[in-house]
């Protein structure tokens, strides 16, 4: 469904992506880990057109994407959420999503109907489905770190996607609010039947949900395969987990 | 909006508000009834502005230009043209919205502050032109004894119309700003990223608000002409954009009727002063520290805060 070729980007020099390989199929969870500076973000801003690529392509649903625009690229279907809380901080709950789904009906140029009135019905099912019904009206800034976390797959949802990609979806979680995060994940496969790419510091998690895994390195792709060809990887082994410590796989 | 004061505990409040617009010219002298009219359309001059400013978060600092477009535009279709005062005063704000998307089309490249200075410069350039075009604009003399239809010729009812077309004016400007353009647009100025991502393009909006905008400085044009029957250079100079930028801050940006409390105070405030002191510029000075440092979200802005749920935070 997405498959990425040989996707290269500097930056003054500093080669942040160089060389990344990753193909998702359809119904997939896949894993992007690699130690912090590897580019697992950079790769994702790559993919969803916030930056553009110096050379490579990115393909979704047999489509070149490559370095369109980041609303055209959300409009094919594919949305993400952000590393650091990416949300509407003086809007509520209620409002992000609201936004979201409103442009996803490309109803953003309504210059002339109140948007209170707009979409409601929608908006309240989707924050239903992620469990954030209760806090609608409380403004994106005051939300604990876990809802916003939260509240930011709402709005990616909020544009009925097919590939969701999340960037670190549990980062600075409590456990109880990982806990909650990983259900999610698990029902926005099943129920929802998303496609998923994800990267994740939280190995456990990687290797409790994930499909396949590909793991990166200064920018470049060492493996992609599942799990246990993974953890068997030498490569791996040495470069990522610095030498033998297999208790952590 | 206008129905909640209604139907709400203010409503003796609103009548009141209603009457003092309604009656003055019934036993005011004509003076304060010209001062009246003055801070109606620097008024809606300066809410045009807060459409992309406050709500865009564009930093438009010529916005002077669309002001004195839509006032030239209607001056020239009048007298060079000869057409009749009612067509100039459509044609001129459609001129304003026109020159929005030439100025919008060069400059929605750049963001923030270089969009600002590319818009200065390019409001000077116009201003020039303006100014030497002896025998097309009256160069430096501005364009005088514009005619106006009768029917809105004697101040009384040159005030009514300013009034009237205000009010119309600033019921659209909500309708907007509350739209999902309207939302959507607050979204861009908040964040930019994150609205580019839900599907939405951002360029296109800020774009489309930059018209809006225009439109709206232009009707504010057209009422100078009305009230004036005149135009002149310094319509276009650029530090009329940023009296309209402080009246925004001093009412409050963030509120729909910020900007024309703004105007209010500075249109009077001016008059005030000037008549005891050539200093104006100083004592425009010590409000606006005044104003930034004891009331950073406007008069409007301090008291309209609803119990604190909208939090002054920075998007991050």
């Amino acid at each position: 469904m997405l498959e990425v070729n040989t996707l290269r980007k500097s930056f003054s020099g500093f080669r942040a992506v160089n060389g990344a390989q990753l193909d998702v199929q359809k119904g997939e969870i896949v894993a992007v880990i690699g130690p912090n500076g590897a580019g697992k973000t950079t790769l994702f801003n790559l993919i969803t057109g916030i930056i553009k690529p110096d050379s490579g392509q990115v393909f979704f649903k047999g489509e070149d994407i490559t370095g369109f625009p980041p609303h055209v690229i959300c409009r094919k279907r594919l949305t993400r959420s952000f590393q650091v809380v990416n949300i509407f901080q003086r809007l509520s709950a209620f409002e992000n999503v609201q936004g979201s789904v409103l442009a996803r009906e490309r109803r953003t140029w309504n210059m002339f109907t109140p948007s209170r009135k707009l979409v409601v019905d929608e908006t309240n099912r989707i924050l239903e489905s992620v469990g954030l019904a209760g806090k609608a009206q409380q403004v994106g800034g005051e939300l604990s770190h876990g809802d916003r976390k939260v509240l930011e797959i709402a709005m990616a949802l909020a544009g009925n996607p097919e590939f969701l990609i999340l960037d670190e979806p549990t980062a600075g979680m409590s456990l109880e609010e990982t806990q909650r995060c990983i259900e999610l994940i698990k029902d926005l496969w099943k129920v929802f039947g998303l496609t998923i790419l994800f990267c994740e510091h939280d190995m456990e998690l990687v290797f409790s949900i994930s499909n396949r895994i590909m793991v990166m390195v200064h920018g470049a792709t060492v493996i992609q395969g599942t799990c246990d060809e993974v953890r068997r990887n030498r490569e791996v082994q040495n470069a990522y987990l610095g030498g033998s410590d297999p208790c952590l796989m | 909006m206008l129905r909640n004061i209604l139907s709400g505990k203010g409503h003796l409040l609103a009548y009141i508000g209603i009457a003092s617009l309604l009656l003055p010219p019934f036993f005011a002298p004509r003076f304060y009834v010209y001062l009246m009219s003055l801070v109606l359309l620097y008024g809606l001059f300066a809410t045009s502005l807060n459409v992309v400013l406050g709500y865009g978060g564009i930093y438009q600092f010529g916005h002077a230009i669309f002001f004195g477009a839509g006032a030239y535009g209607s001056a020239l279709v009048i007298t060079k043209a000869g057409l009749s005062p009612w067509l100039g005063f459509i044609a001129g704000p459609i001129v304003s919205a026109l020159l929005s998307l030439i100025v919008g089309l060069i400059c929605i490249r750049l963001s923030k502050l270089y969009f600002g200075m590319l818009q200065i410069s390019l409001s000077f350039l116009l201003w020039v032109i303006i100014c030497r075009w002896q025998d097309f604009t009256g160069g430096d003399n501005g364009i005088i004894g514009i005619p106006v239809p009768d029917i809105i010729s004697s101040p009384n009812n040159a005030y009514y119309f300013t009034l009237l077309a205000t009010a119309a004016s600033l019921f659209v400007a909500h309708r907007i700003i509350r739209s999902p353009f309207g939302s959507l647009l607050q979204g861009t100025r908040d964040n930019p990223v994150r609205c580019e991502m839900i599907g939405v393009n951002v360029r296109a909006h800020q774009f489309a608000a930059l018209i809006v905008s225009g439109f709206f400085a232009g009707v504010a044009g057209v009422l100078f002409v009305v009230v004036n029957n005149a135009v002149f250079p310094d319509m276009l100079f650029w530090t009329l954009g940023m009296e309209a930028m402080i009246m925004c801050l001093l009412g409050g940006m963030h509120t729909f009727m910020g900007p024309m409390l703004g105007a209010g105070l500075i249109v009077v405030l001016r008059t005030l002063i000037t008549s005891y002191t050539v200093y104006w510029g100083l004592c425009l000075g010590i409000v606006l520290m005044a104003v930034i440092f004891f009331l950073p979200d406007g008069v409007l802005g301090h008291f309209n805060k609803p119990g604190g749920r909208r939090p002054d935070m920075v998007t991050g």
